[in-house]
């Protein structure tokens, strides 16, 4: 964020009469007064967040019948637990593999639509499109086009030989399907804030650059890519925080299948829940996905603000 | 980039980097525009045509006239508007504190904010599952508002705290000379200067209200059923008329993609958290 100002001078309390001291301490309550209602409401929300952290070391089930507490049972079965390792895994692939597409597709696309031609202008109105659409019905019209009796796609692939591909039904493609969504759906926001980025940098430098005869790729590598640096973090953020607890793209599409390709941490819990009924011991695989996110955004939100600093110091 | 020294080399760069924005659009919207075509082709010719076929409106007609997707489209309406409304009414003051106030732990609760969407959504609504069934919230408006709050609140204050942090504090210092109190001035200076900001930022918390699926199909239920929720059941059930799912994902996309139009100026700014400014 840029500079914090304030337009209430902090005067110093001391030696004040006891009038204005009285004064002095209601504004400093101020704050967080007007903070409190929405302070509120989240956290009545999230109350549910400690139950959650309690019932994990219960054997609380959706059955019904006695609870009682289980200490850390349900800990060590979740981590001693290959099939929790096969959906972490899964977790990570899908996140990375997604963010870092749509980062590379975004950055490019970007840079060619940020260019003054007929086909850059008419495009950028458009390309936003996949992004306003909710997920579960992208990953649904994903699901019709790859659909093997009216899918659209099964033409192009019938030229090449693979009339019979089978998409996310395929147990060593299926993976890869969901990403391929993933990426229809995520890229252009990655490329609307890179495009953004970019509309906003300063003109002076590259001037400078045309005159000292820089090639394109240097200008891009030394001059636009620090400065997009901010914007980039954001994307980076945002990417990884929802695509490592995707639910919707992967439930409309695969529901986890076939087998446990797409089984996701998200998914893994779900099923947990609501088709074996064992809540409790659901959740300490959702606690080691937010501590994973918590984490990685922590890092990359400092990240974010140096660069922030740098960028904006540089400018 | 436009002092390329070889004409050819730049002929080639031209034709190449418009190929690769050619194949980027295809892939982008040709999904879109199938789409736009499975749903006006008749059953009878959804099987053994591509692109030449009889228009027919009958799947629009038959989608529409089901009682239970226009239901759910009203559904989904009321809960993300009333979430909005909330958001707005709790978290535009949040976000001017957030903004213009000086205070212990600042980035702290600017952080805390942004952290409640950290929790994978799952982990929420499980415990909440139970809650709302003692409590009676389950499958009504007033649950889905409220944990919809853990949607469109973060990102409401995120955007909004840019767009005040952008208000020069001269013209909020000025109108305290002139005897306003810190409300006042909220109200009848900083509050109109933000007005772009505020629309944006409602707009977009309204779109990602309306895409949510995982709390409306875990906490909603048959009396307050979303249209993302029934657009995934009226597909996984009827696997026979492509072209009703077809033209319900269509009308269920459309309001979306026309607010993204309206607002497209405004929403760079929003989804960048203010860090751009557009």
């Amino acid at each position: 964020m840029s500079t914090a100002t304030t337009s209430i001078p902090e005067t110093a309390a001391a030696g004040l009469s006891s009038a204005a001291r009285r004064y002095a301490r209601k504004k400093a309550l101020r704050p967080y007064l007007v903070l409190a209602p929405a302070l509120l409401i989240t956290i009545g929300i999230l109350i549910p967040f400690i139950t959650a952290i309690v019932d994990s070391f219960s054997d609380l089930s959706l059955r019904g019948g006695e609870v009682t507490w289980v200490g850390f049972e349900n800990y060590v079965d979740t981590f001693t637990d290959s099939r929790f390792w096969h959906s972490a895994t899964v977790t990570a692939m899908y996140a990375f593999a997604a963010t870092g597409v749509e980062m590379l597709v975004g950055i490019t696309v970007a840079l060619l639509l940020n260019e003054e031609n007929w086909a850059s202008k008419a495009f950028r109105t458009v390309f936003i499109f996949p992004l306003m659409i909710a997920p579960v019905i992208g990953a649904l019209i994903w699901k019709l086009m790859t659909n093997p009796s009216v899918g659209i796609l099964r033409y192009p692939l019938g030229w090449f030989g693979l009339g019979d591909f089978r998409w996310s039904a395929d147990p060593n493609w299926a993976l890869l399907t969901v990403v391929l969504i993933d990426v229809w759906i995520y890229t252009p926001f990655v490329i609307i804030l890179v495009l953004a980025g970019l509309r906003s940098l300063p003109k002076s430098p590259y001037e400078a650059a045309l005159i000292d005869g820089g090639s394109p790729i240097f200008v891009f590598w030394n001059l636009t890519l620090p400065m997009l640096k901010p914007v980039l973090y954001i994307a980076l953020i945002f990417r990884l925080m929802t695509s490592l607890q995707e639910f919707g793209i992967i439930y409309a599409m695969t529901e986890g299948g076939p087998g446990d390709r797409t089984m996701n941490v998200a998914i893994g819990a779900y099923d947990k829940v609501f088709q074996d009924y064992d809540l409790a011991a659901s959740i300490p695989q959702l606690i080691f996905l937010w501590a994973c996110i918590y984490a990685i955004c922590f890092v990359l939100i400092g990240l974010w603000r140096n660069a922030q600093k740098v960028s904006s110091g540089a400018a | 980039m436009k002092n390329q020294p070889i004409p050819l080399g730049r002929l080639l760069g031209y034709v190449s980097k418009n190929v690769l924005l050619g194949v980027y659009v295809l892939f982008a919207l040709f999904p879109l525009i199938w789409m736009v075509v499975l749903s006006l082709k008749p059953d009878s010719e959804m099987f053994n045509t591509t692109f030449v076929f009889h228009p027919t409106l009958e799947n629009f007609q038959v989608v529409l006239t089901r009682a239970d997707f226009l239901g759910a489209l009203q559904n989904n309406l009321i809960i993300c508007v009333c979430a909005v409304i909330l958001s707005m009414i709790v978290g535009v003051p949040a976000a001017y504190a957030l903004a213009r106030f000086q205070f212990k732990g600042r980035e702290d609760i600017a952080f805390t904010f942004l952290s409640f969407r950290f929790a994978p959504e799952i982990l929420v609504i499980i415990p909440l599952f139970l809650i709302y069934q003692k409590l009676g919230l389950l499958d009504t408006y007033l649950g889905l508002i409220w944990v919809y709050q853990l949607i469109s609140l973060p990102l409401l204050i995120w955007i909004l705290r840019g767009f005040f942090e952008d208000i020069s504090p001269d013209i909020e210092s000025a109108a305290q000379l002139d005897g306003y109190n810190w409300w006042q001035v909220f109200f009848k200076i900083s509050l109109p200067l933000v007005r772009p900001g505020l629309v944006a930022a409602s707009l977009l918390c309204f779109i990602f209200c309306w895409n949510s699926f995982t709390f409306a199909l875990l906490l909603g239920g048959g009396h307050t059923q979303t249209s993302t929720v029934a657009m995934n059941k009226f597909l996984a059930s009827d696997t026979v008329h492509f072209g009703w799912a077809a033209a319900a994902a269509l009308i269920s996309a459309l309001p979306e993609v026309i607010l993204a139009l309206l607002i497209q100026k405004h929403l760079v700014r929003g989804l960048s958290f203010g860090a751009v400014k557009g």
